[in-house]
């Protein structure tokens, strides 16, 4: 599952793409992880914006990045949200969690 | 009531079959033009109800899944997806919101988005003989609907 990351002063921008269901997120979650670790942004933008599907799964996904950020005191933002994927999030409730842009 | 259409899949419960299965149910959906937030939920629903079997009905091996999609008379869709696995003890627990036997990597609100994205759900599970989840969409007929 394709990430790309990108940083800029102490933010770092990981634009996620293609579909985000179950079979994709082990994958997405462990260069998360591994991003995060390297790098221990005091920002982190997840980029929606190459998103075209996503289920449940992404839910996991960006909680997990929350969980990972929040652990060393940083902040967690998701931009660029296409309409399917917000649907998924709004009907979770992830917006008291995590702002969007 | 008799369904206009039918069609049933059978596949094995790999991850990499959720993607099949909800280009299958809006594939046939399509038949009904609907538009592209009403085949966005149904693919959404279809895949968390084909994750919930793959992650949860066969835990340990490998199972099969059938994906039967029905047409009925004035747009309704009814979409089931059932597995011959380990079923739900507790059906009423594991539609509440945040509620996962899936460890951090599920969230826990698979019924929740099949229930919003859905006209109706049901469930139907035996432990050990697996479980039947039923969905149901109205989708409202346009001016060039179906002939």
């Amino acid at each position: 599952m394709p990430i790309t990351v990108a940083s800029k002063d102490s933010g770092l921008t990981i634009t996620l793409s293609g579909e985000i269901d179950h079979h994709a997120a082990r994958d997405m979650m462990a260069q998360l992880d591994q991003a995060i670790a390297e790098r221990v942004p005091a920002r982190l933008t997840l980029d929606l914006s190459g998103v075209t599907f996503m289920d449940s799964s992404g839910i996991a996904v960006l909680l997990r990045a929350l969980r990972q950020m929040e652990r060393h005191g940083g902040s967690l933002r998701a931009a660029h949200i296409p309409a399917q994927a917000r649907r998924v999030l709004d009907a979770a409730g992830v917006g008291r969690l995590i702002p969007f842009d | 009531m008799k369904a206009i259409d039918q069609v049933t899949v059978v596949f094995t419960s790999r991850s990499a079959n959720e993607g099949f299965a909800r280009s299958c149910a809006a594939c046939f959906a399509a038949q009904l033009d609907p538009t592209l937030d009403e085949v966005a939920d149904i693919k959404t629903a279809v895949s968390e109800a084909v994750t919930n079997a793959i992650v949860h009905a066969y835990p340990d091996r490998l199972g099969k899944i059938t994906l039967r999609l029905r047409l009925y008379g004035e747009g309704w869709l009814e979409l089931q997806v059932k597995d011959s696995g380990v079923g739900i003890p507790d059906v009423d627990k594991a539609r509440t919101p945040l509620f996962t036997t899936g460890g951090e990597e599920r969230s826990g609100m698979g019924f929740t988005i099949m229930e919003s994205f859905m006209d109706g759900l049901k469930v139907r599970s035996q432990p050990g003989k697996g479980t039947a989840v039923t969905m149901r969409k109205r989708i409202a007929r346009r001016a060039a609907g179906p002939k």
